[in-house]
């Protein structure tokens, strides 16, 4: 039997909005089995009978009580936000003069120097981490949060070096120009009307720096031993799950709240950051 | 110095060498390390670096813990990447359409992708667990299984690695199919609307018209998902540190076990050096694409 013409585009449309939210589902599931948890009492949870989806005990506070002041997680956080904060600080000091001379003052040879240092940032932590631990052992930096500082730049430099080359190619030439003609030198122009007026730009390098910094995993991993020293990322997989007794319901809190304000943050931006991905591929 | 700073040229020298010193040092530096740790007999306690030849390799490609690793990497990062790039395609075109909530939608689905991976495995962790899995609790209630029928999703060889595979697709697929979608969204309407005028099929039309002109996207988002699938250790590392009996070890994790937490660093290397011809391959291809885009 042939559809008509409106129960057809009903059926189409039908399919395309399940489509779309069991694909929802999928991405989203596990953040919102974090937050349910964050507030169950551990004898909710520890009973299979118990129908998982709602709160057959009353919800409680208690699993963010204990996170928050009989774990390291505070500190974990502080943690992260000072490895943070310094390795934002060295990025820009290094990737805002290198994007702007890439976009600017290399020409040709910039722009394979370029595509070279973005390519760097393929160079996954997996084949480095060896002899980084020897290395940061060497310095006398083992188990210190100064390891990240110093590493974490290997892949922030590339990618937001990448990602302001862009930003200062789109600025108008005549900007500088004009300022030279009013007596600023090449870098003066730079520093007092180029800097000025590329903040929204900054601003996505730093938001990705201190996302980057905040996923990182592997090093941190190698580098940090005392639980006192970790940051969130490690802190929360290695010393939280590894006690005798899995408190899930803290270990969720912990997930979540370390997670999903980031990711709220980081998607106001994630359009200039497919765009740094995808240079050379769309026109 | 300051006719210096004057010339674009020296200018533009001064500016960038800080950044490439930066990255020489603290990327250029280890990379050689890692090729001379593997061709030497270093540990985590020794201080001279001693050379041995291929001894690492050769000791290394022996053992069956490494062929099963070197095994497990490719099924693993290649069925996922393909299932990454299927529903990544399929998921850009659904979202192409505009509906109401789309915004919400979007950020629901770069969850995956923008929270710290390590934390959003730790989800899995709970969701897959042997005793209060809730996806066994909703089998059964169901009626699809019985109550002794619970599945060890991160137990059983088979299902671990499935496992496994599912959570790196949850995790990249958020990123490939905001890249497709950047491709997708860049096709000029009228090309659409001539096909449409020609009356194409939905077929012809995805697989003459659509996926053709996609193509060099489709292969950044499929290099940056392959190098990410056969280098990450992280997914694995959380959810069964290589278990059941290695079924999941993969090169990566390997790596670590063996040069960090046995200290046996240059085996370690050894074993890490094996994704160097991947990542070379990817980077050739990459560039190929990278100029290809410029000439056309």
């Amino acid at each position: 039997m042939a559809m008509s013409p409106a129960l057809k585009r009903v059926t189409a449309r039908g399919g395309h909005l399940g489509l779309i939210g069991l694909f929802t589902v999928f991405s989203a599931f596990p953040f919102y089995w974090m937050f349910i948890t964050t507030f169950k009492r551990t004898s909710d949870l520890m009973k299979r009978s118990n129908n998982p989806f709602i709160y057959n005990e009353p919800p409680t506070l208690e699993n963010l009580r204990v996170l928050f002041f009989d774990t390291l997680y505070v500190r974990w956080l502080g943690n992260t936000l000072f490895v943070g904060v310094l390795v934002v600080f060295v990025t820009l000091l290094l990737a805002v003069p290198a994007g702007y001379a890439l976009a600017r003052l290399t020409g040709k040879w910039g722009e394979h120097l370029g595509i070279g240092i973005f390519l760097t940032y393929l160079v996954p932590s997996t084949l480095l981490f060896i002899p980084m631990s020897r290395l940061i052992g060497d310095l006398g930096l083992q188990d210190s949060l100064w390891s990240l500082v110093l590493v974490y730049p290997s892949f922030t430099i590339p990618f937001c070096t990448w990602l302001l080359m862009g930003f200062f190619k789109a600025i108008p030439r005549d900007l500088e120009e004009a300022a030279m003609l009013d007596g600023y030198s090449r870098f003066g122009a730079f520093v007092k009307v180029v800097i000025p007026i590329s903040l929204a730009g900054i601003l996505t390098a730093v938001i990705f720096t201190l996302t980057l910094v905040m996923q990182e995993f592997v090093y941190a991993l190698t580098f940090i031993t005392a639980a006192r020293n970790y940051t969130v990322s490690v802190g929360v997989p290695t010393f939280l799950v590894h006690g005798d007794v899995y408190f899930w319901g803290s270990l969720m809190a912990g997930c979540f709240i370390a997670s999903v304000p980031v990711a709220v943050l980081y998607n106001f931006f994630v359009d200039r950051f497919i765009a740094g991905f995808t240079v050379g591929a769309i026109k | 110095m300051a006719a210096l700073l004057d010339s674009p040229r020296w200018l533009g020298v001064l500016m960038i060498a800080p950044a490439v010193l930066y990255i020489v040092l603290v990327v250029g530096l280890p990379f050689v390390l890692a090729i001379l740790y593997a061709f030497s007999g270093v540990t985590m306690g020794s201080r001279t670096i001693e050379f041995v030849g291929f001894k690492n390799f050769i000791s290394v490609l022996e053992t069956t813990k490494f062929q099963t690793s070197l095994r497990n990497t490719f099924v693993f990062a290649l069925i996922a990447q393909v299932l990454v790039m299927v529903l990544g395609t399929v998921l850009a075109m659904a979202l192409l359409k505009d509906f109401r909530g789309k915004w919400l939608v979007r950020l629901l689905i770069l969850l995956p992708w923008v929270a710290p991976i390590s934390l959003g495995t730790i989800g899995w962790l709970w969701i897959l667990d042997s005793t209060y899995s809730v996806i066994n609790w909703t089998l059964e209630a169901l009626g699809l299984i019985g109550a002794d029928g619970w599945f060890m999703w991160l137990g059983v060889p088979y299902l671990a690695m499935g496992s496994v595979i599912t959570i790196h697709v949850w995790r990249i697929l958020p990123l490939a199919t905001v890249i497709l979608l950047a491709g997708l969204t860049s096709i000029p309407h009228d090309i659409h609307d001539a096909a449409q005028v020609d009356g194409a099929s939905f077929w012809r039309h995805l697989f003459q018209i659509t996926l053709p002109l996609i193509r060099p996207i489709m292969l950044v988002a499929g290099l940056f998902g392959l190098v990410f699938a056969f280098t990450d250790m992280i997914v694995i590392f959380v959810l069964t540190r290589g278990g059941p009996y290695d079924t999941t070890q993969v090169l990566a994790s390997l790596a670590f076990f063996t040069g960090i937490q046995a200290g046996d660093l240059a085996e370690g290397a050894a074993i890490a050096l094996f994704l160097f011809p991947l990542l070379l391959a990817v980077a050739v291809a990459f560039l190929r694409v990278a100029r290809r885009a410029e000439v056309t």
